[in-house]
């Protein structure tokens, strides 16, 4: 009986992979193939690399994937500076109003960057980085979701070796850089995968901040190729697609283990 | 040492909110008409507005129906995937798959099983002599089709900290309850989700959070069509402020959208405390 409903189970849980993953293995086979043979089914039909081609042409990708590889990496050191030091002071210095500070820190949890779109459009367009790439990430550089991971992570690190780097005379950045640094790699690992494939995926405030091939990220840019108004069909749709998350997609899938792992160890709980 | 951060902080979320808050008490300033004061009028206004009421409604029942179903998903998928199931590395990569995908390519694949005529659950549907569907097309189905892809993408997202949680479970409790001769499912429903109600809530309120942000897949799918079918109140907001060119009704829009928000904060820190006493 047990055996019987474990058969069942096991089932059930391929299905849902299945079921799961079908619509990218359907977008995938229908790049390969001429738009009448995906619709129809034709399982058969010669695999193309004509979508590609017209894809391929019909927008700057090179330029797209340029600007979203700029953007998580600009995102991404500011993130890394801003954190390291905003979660090193709530997690090993002493200040006045440190918890009410901390709780409003908190709060940008909440308070979404998304939803503020209006208001953070003026600021950007004030700053004059209106159409930059600069502009698209800096309000998400100090994330509170990674000073609250830096403090965790920080607050681990025993203070005997704070207190030792201290008496060999080093400064209180370099105990930052040489101890809590180090010590804290995983976390950064784990931070950094959270916030490259946010980044590289995001699509509503890149929306509004750019305005030009030159700044328009991935997202932008596919969401722009695949307007229905231009008529595309689905397997040219298709190829621009997976072309566009191919090279998050393979990184996944290559560095599966560690992505699971990074997350499972950084105690996002 | 906390400047850097503070200073971004102010500058991209605590002052856009006052910012916005003023902004919503001001009237909308053309050349003849300079802006004025009208105090809760931009409020009133969104409260008669007929689209903005349907807005909501539509956004509850994305939540309601999100919130739930992918939080059931996302924990049988982490048991399976933590079981010893034959293919658990492919079940696992299937799951979590979605994920690393953006919104915009989740609403492309997912096209072509809408599209009515050619597209796949129409196809399938006509095996079975089903008429033909326009899931997007139709007031009836359009914000379920977006609702299934929310879940679709969300649901391995999640599956990820029920892993992370089931994980630390110690095993002695497995052998305890094998011991004492509770079969599986006692197990499962009486130490190992009493053990993941922290990450529950924890996911729950990633998934409330999650009902007003993911809206991407509007874009390609419905433009929150037919007849606002599908319009969530993100998207209103993306629509008033940049296709209508309306500040002062879309900031009304956000303060509401920012108040419900506290309020779940709010709710998650008073759990946050029960939690840090109970551990």
């Amino acid at each position: 009986m047990t055996r019987f409903y474990g058969k069942i189970e096991a089932a059930g849980a391929i299905l849902l992979a299945l079921i799961w993953i079908s619509p990218l293995v359907y977008a995938f086979w229908a790049a390969f193939h001429s738009t009448s043979d995906a619709v129809n089914f034709n399982l058969f039909s010669p695999w193309t690399l004509e979508n590609f081609r017209v894809a391929w042409d019909g927008a700057p990708w090179i330029r797209y994937f340029l600007n979203t590889f700029m953007l998580v990496t600009v995102v991404l050191i500011g993130q890394f500076i801003l954190t390291t030091l905003a979660g090193f002071s709530f997690a090993k210095l002493d200040f006045p109003g440190k918890d009410f500070v901390f709780i409003l820190v908190l709060m940008q949890l909440f308070i979404l960057p998304e939803v503020l779109i209006v208001e953070n459009y003026a600021m950007v367009s004030r700053l004059g980085l209106f159409d930059s790439i600069l502009g698209v990430g800096m309000p998400y550089m100090a994330s509170a979701f990674g000073i609250f991971l830096m403090r965790q992570s920080f607050k681990s690190v025993p203070i005997e070796l704070h207190e030792a780097a201290q008496v060999e005379g080093c400064g209180i950045f370099g105990i930052l850089w040489k101890v809590y640094v180090p010590l804290a790699r995983p976390t950064y690992i784990a931070y950094a995968l959270v916030s490259v494939s946010t980044h590289w995926n995001n699509f509503l405030w890149p929306l509004i901040v750019t305005n030009s091939p030159d700044t328009r990220p991935l997202t932008v840019g596919l969401s722009i190729f695949a307007a229905p108004e231009n008529g595309v069909d689905i397997s040219i749709i298709s190829a621009a697609t997976i072309m566009s998350v191919a090279p998050l997609l393979v990184a996944f899938l290559l560095f599966q283990r560690h992505f699971v792992q990074a997350f499972l160890r950084a105690g996002i709980k | 040492m906390l400047s850097p951060a503070a200073l971004l902080l102010t500058t991209f979320a605590f002052y856009p909110s006052i910012a916005t808050l003023w902004a919503s008490v001001f009237s909308r300033g053309t050349r003849r008409k300079p802006s004025k004061f009208i105090g809760g009028e931009n409020y009133a206004d969104l409260f008669s507005d007929p689209t903005f009421l349907l807005v909501v409604k539509n956004n509850l029942i994305y939540a309601a129906a999100t919130i739930p179903v992918s939080i059931i998903i996302a924990l049988s998928m982490a048991l399976w995937a933590n079981s010893k199931l034959p293919a658990r590395g492919f079940i696992r990569t299937a799951y979590f798959t979605p994920t690393v995908l953006p919104m915009i390519a989740a609403a492309n694949l997912w096209l072509f099983f809408y599209t009515p005529g050619f597209g796949v659950l129409d196809q399938i549907g006509s095996l079975f002599g089903f008429q033909s569907v326009n899931w997007l097309g139709q007031p009836e189905t359009a914000l379920w089709a977006v609702i299934i892809v929310t879940i679709w993408k969300e649901a391995g997202f999640f599956m990820i900290f029920y892993l992370a949680a089931l994980q630390t479970i110690p095993p002695e409790l497995k052998e305890a309850s094998d011991i004492e001769g509770a079969g599986r499912w006692t197990y499962t429903r009486r130490i190992v989700l009493p053990l993941l109600m922290p990450t529950t809530l924890f996911i729950m309120v990633n998934a409330m959070i999650n009902s007003v942000k993911l809206i991407d897949h509007l874009f390609i799918l419905t433009k929150g069509g037919p007849s606002d079918a599908s319009k969530l109140i993100l998207y209103y907001i993306w629509e008033m402020a940049f296709a209508f060119f309306d500040a002062p009704h879309a900031a009304a829009l956000t303060i509401l959208v920012l108040a419900v928000l506290a309020t779940v904060a709010a709710i998650q820190f008073l759990f946050i405390d029960r939690r840090t006493h109970y551990q």
